[in-house]
């Protein structure tokens, strides 16, 4: 192993101080190397001054080491694939644990609960809450706050209390512990550890709900060890008579001021970093700072008021995240991804390591085999009972069940790791006589669950066939029709009239739309297509490479330069339009194509580049156009960083289109043309007017203000002809007025995005809608807008009638009023999003 | 508008819809459902037309809204009662593991199986219920489903290769076999399953 022999035996004893990092001790070691290199008097040329340097410089030893030794596990893929990382730093560690204690014949080196806590875990639990799959985690909420709360207290009880009964019994020989003792043990060695659970499903890949479900509860348990183990401490101290009632209600207490506080604070450090990233425009430098910056302070704020610190920098990693990454510059973002992962990497390499480490040192170690044993069968045993029940109950509840196999994992999965062995090295040996025994057991325990457990758990996946995560690229069909089946179940939701989750979800959203992204967001980022940009510039880029590869390959650029370049097709869009430019770049390449191939072979695998690169550009077209069901887009946080004005783009133009096709097939019905005949005469119509559109440059939208389009007043919607609707009174007609005019308005204040974004339109001609709004225009026949003209003949079964909206502040819609009497009736403008 | 008075109706058509139309759905379910549907016939007439079901704002902003809409009313009725309105929801039901297991093979499919759900899929593309989705077809679902930032030339080159990535005989279309072969490996027992329906 690569730098094993750093810390070499020489001058071992001087490392004593890495994790404590008491300076003033240095004096005392510090003479070694000084005699070592001679004690002349005077002015010297160089001097060695060890102590100077010493701590820090033992620290960039050790992060060297660690890092060094991950390079020297991936020689071999072999041993990676098989034992996990985890695993491999522990053994590590126990080698390097066993040089440094044969060289100074004390353990020198320990992890330490300060570093941990204050250094190594934060970076850990940042990473996780950043890059965080908001929807993924919200989604499952309440079946993480299950296992992580009720869980873990279940864990820590039976744990302690079958401990305290075996004691009893008398199996474990004398030791000098109580109750509370036990169920001070039970508590820190009840949690699941979110940094092994981590280092060891990153390399399993089971599938995402199992992953989220055992690495959330391994978050937000957090809170209750934390509680747990300050009452049980609290509890030792005072001695098990004197506790009261009143302290175990405080204790309760306590658990929902620390957990529901660290949350507190998190959300406020999120929102301060937000805002802070929102004017960090032209100190670019220094932007990715604050993120790290203002997420520690979160980390020690809630620290200093004891509340869950690891709560706290979850959630402000969660809650950022969004306005974060939409705030800051794309080199910004790119640097806060790498240093975040390489602080949390470098972190658990470490962590992982110095367990190693700390294992060696023969003071700490107090066996008792039957605490020991019976410590690993409770904690595997009551975990799976504790799983199983918790599932049994959940399962009533959840739409995605959990199956047998899930259940297995998870209690399988369920690994302890530094922050047991943390809070065990942080007792108090005069308060908890066995303190050793418990340190020893923890450490165990650890072994056991990182190394035997994650050395067996990708085996017992495979064995188990647990659902894996698959990076399968899905079919244009798949993709399509499941964009449509979640149309169809948001629809059918609605109809159905539930409110649950998505009706949070909407409500929520709405608010974010309203107040917090305009607070917290850049108003360019509130706007901008960057990320469209910037991946039609990725494809584009691409493409650009594999061409100069292909160049390359031959030899010569020289085909770049040939006259068949000049044939560009379709590439004069004043507005860049991803994907048609993109179509042109693949079809560039496919015309270059023939004319430099020369062998067959090489021409069929370009050809078969060339296809696959038209079929994500029309994936991609399909990702970035398809219009979002309510579940897709109205997320707490977007894992697609939309924004929330595409949301109400697209709702727009989805009303209209579903407006203007409303009232076409009511007209048609009211004129009494027959559907079926008409829409044949359309269909005759359609095809012209297809051939008119392909001869339209594709892509150049006229730059006539599109707001017009929208802006249509309160009076310019009067109906021409009150006789349109004769089956409807007056007053509902008005209703359904007003909420048009909601609409518009709505859109007239809120859309300087709209604005400026000549590129969306809700119509491909704008010449027609913003003189009047089709279905205002004055005499006999509406006059579709083209879209509206090609759309009809398609669905001739469809001539109801037109519905006025009763959605306006007289009329409610009975949605509302069916489920929530609580609602507020007035809600126009939400109804138009929901 | 008040919660329906007279909710003594309630048991009388709960009796009335035959539990045969919706055998798996849960009687507290139905009961749901029945305030719902009371809820949408405001003007309480017993039965919902297509306005009752367009007046909900969310459809509105679907684009799929009023195809779905349509396919409550099949064969072009325009009364579309509770039995009806259960029917149509009932393949929304997740599917029990009790429903694939031991379900006697003679009997007839229930409503929520992948087959069913699937099928509800295909018929809001199959307009003219020839049993196929045609090109055309196609191109009219992604027309209501895509922004109007995409060229009629790049959906119509979608369309074209959706079809052909699914269609397996080569007419040019796209069966029910052929939908759901092409959505195999898709778990549409969960994405078109709604958990309150249970």
């Amino acid at each position: 192993m690569p730098g094993r022999g750093a810390p070499g035996p020489g001058w071992g004893l001087l490392l004593v101080l890495l994790a404590l990092g008491e300076l003033p001790r240095a004096q005392g070691v510090e003479e070694k190397p000084g005699g070592a290199h001679g004690e002349s008097q005077g002015f010297q040329v160089v001097t060695f001054k060890w102590h100077h340097v010493q701590d820090p410089y033992i620290i960039a030893l050790w992060i060297l080491v660690a890092s060094l030794a991950k390079i020297g596990f991936h020689l071999s893929h072999k041993v990676t694939s098989v034992v996990p990382e985890s695993a491999l730093l522990i053994v590590l560690g126990l080698l390097l644990g066993g040089i440094v204690l044969a060289a100074d014949h004390i353990a020198s080196f320990s992890l330490t609960p300060t570093v941990f806590f204050f250094y190594l875990l934060p970076p850990i639990v940042l990473d996780a809450g950043y890059f965080m799959p908001n929807r993924l985690f919200f989604g499952n909420l309440g079946t993480i706050l299950l296992y992580a709360v009720i869980g873990t207290v279940w864990n820590a009880a039976t744990t302690g209390l079958s401990l305290y009964g075996v004691f009893r019994s008398g199996l474990m020989g004398d030791l000098n512990v109580g109750l509370l003792d036990f169920l001070l043990f039970g508590s820190l060695i009840a949690a699941v550890d979110p940094v092994a659970v981590l280092a060891v499903f990153e390399e399993v890949h089971v599938n995402e709900v199992l992953f989220i479900i055992v690495f959330g509860e391994s978050l937000l348990n957090d809170a209750v060890t934390v509680v747990l183990y300050n009452v049980f401490e609290s509890f030792v101290t005072l001695g098990g008579d004197k506790v009261t009632g009143v302290d175990c209600a405080k204790g309760i207490v306590s658990f929902f001021v620390v957990s529901l506080g660290g949350t507190l604070v998190g959300v406020v450090f999120a929102f301060l970093l937000s805002l802070v990233t929102r004017f960090t425009k032209h100190v670019r430098i220094i932007e990715p700072g604050f993120v790290f910056v203002l997420s520690y302070l979160s980390y020690l704020t809630s620290e200093m008021l004891s509340l869950s610190a690891i709560l706290a920098i979850t959630f402000c990693g969660i809650c950022c995240q969004k306005y974060v990454k939409a705030n800051i510059s794309e080199q910004s973002a790119t640097t806060v991804r790498y240093t975040m992962k390489m602080l949390a990497s470098g972190a658990e390499t470490i962590i992982f390591m110095f367990l190693g480490i700390s294992a060696v040192d023969p003071l700490i170690w107090k066996w008792n085999t039957a605490f020991v044993l019976l410590t690993l069968v409770f904690i595997s045993v009551y975990r799976a009972i504790g799983v199983v029940l918790q599932t049994w109950i959940l399962n009533r509840y959840r739409m995605v069940q959990l199956e047998i196999i899930d259940q297995v994992v998870m209690s399988y999965g369920g690994l302890r790791g530094a922050v047991a062995y943390a809070l065990v090295v942080l007792l108090d040996e005069n308060k908890v006589k066995e303190k050793n025994l418990f340190v020893s057991t923890t450490i165990i325990v650890i072994f056991f669950t990182v190394i035997f457990q994650g050395l067996t758990i990708k085996p017992l996946v495979q064995w188990l066939k647990v659902k894996r995560s698959e990076q399968r690229d899905p079919k244009l069909n798949e993709k399509l029709h499941g964009r449509a089946f979640d149309h169809i179940l948001s629809a059918i939701e609605d109809i159905s009239g539930q409110i649950g989750h998505n009706y949070l979800r909407d409500k929520w959203s709405n608010f974010d739309r309203k107040f917090l992204s305009k607070i917290l967001m850049r108003r360019s980022a509130q706007k901008s297509r960057d990320r469209i940009l910037n991946v039609f510039h990725e494809l584009n880029l691409k493409d650009a490479i594999s061409y100069v590869a292909e160049g390359e390959r031959r030899g010569s650029l020289a085909f770049i330069r040939s006259p068949s370049t000049d044939n560009m097709v379709n590439v004069d869009f004043s507005t860049p339009r991803p994907s048609t430019v993109e179509a042109s770049v693949s079809y560039l390449l496919r015309e270059n194509a023939s004319a430099v191939r020369l062998d067959m072979q090489s021409l069929e695998q370009r050809r078969q580049s060339i296809r696959d690169t038209e079929d994500m550009v029309t994936h991609h077209t399909l990702q970035q156009y398809l219009y979002k069901p309510r579940q897709e887009y109205k997320h707490l946080y977007s894992r697609h960083e939309l924004t929330a004005d595409e949301d109400e783009k697209q709702d727009k133009e989805i009303f209209h289109r579903t407006m203007r096709k409303r009232l076409e097939s009511f007209k048609s019905a009211k004129l009494g043309v027959n559907p079926h005949k008409k829409a044949a005469k359309l269909l005759k119509r359609e095809r012209v007017q297809k051939r008119r559109n392909s001869s339209i440059p594709n892509g150049k939208l006229p730059m006539v203000s599109p707001l017009h389009d929208f802006t249509i007043t309160e009076k310019d919607l009067e109906l021409p002809d009150p006789e349109e609707a004769p089956s409807y009174d007056a007053e509902e007609m008005s209703g359904g007025i007003e909420f048009l005019a909601n609409i518009t308005q709505d859109t007239a204040t809120d859309s300087p995005s709209g604005i400026d974004n000549p590129v969306f339109s809700p119509d491909e001609d704008p010449g027609i809608l913003s003189a009047v709004p089709p279905w205002l225009s004055p005499g006999e026949t509406v006059v579709p807008s083209q879209r509206a003209r090609v759309q009809i003949p398609h669905s001739p079964s469809n001539f109801h009638r037109l519905a006025p909206f009763r959605l306006s502040g007289k009329s409610v819609d009975s949605f509302l009023l069916a489920d929530g009497p609580e609602e507020q009736p007035h809600a126009p403008p939400e109804s138009t999003h929901m | 508008m008040e919660r329906a008075p007279g909710s003594g109706r309630v048991p009388r058509v709960l009796a009335e819809s035959p539990s045969a139309c919706a055998p798996a759905v849960s009687q507290a379910s139905l009961l749901r459902l029945y305030h719902r549907f009371r809820a949408l016939d405001w003007n309480e007439k017993g039965y919902l037309s297509r306005v009752d079901l367009q007046q909900i704002g969310a459809l509105a902003v679907n684009p799929l809204g009023d195809r779905i809409i349509d396919s409550f009313f099949p064969d072009g009725s325009l009364h579309l009662d509770f039995p009806g309105f259960v029917r149509v929801l009932a393949r929304f039901r997740p599917v029990d593991d009790e429903d694939n297991g031991n379900r006697d093979p003679k009997e007839p499919e229930p409503l929520n199986s992948r087959m069913n759900k699937l099928r509800f899929a295909f018929q809001l593309y199959d307009l003219d219920r020839d049993g196929k989705i045609s090109r055309q077809e196609m191109l009219q679902v992604l027309r209501l489903m895509v922004g109007v930032q995409v060229t009629e030339e790049q959906l119509e080159s979608i369309a074209d290769r959706t079809v052909q990535e699914a269609d397996e005989d080569g007419d040019g279309a796209v069966s029910f076999l052929e939908f759901a072969k092409s959505l195999e490996k898709m778990n549409i027992e969960q994405k078109m399953s709604i958990r309150i329906l249970k």
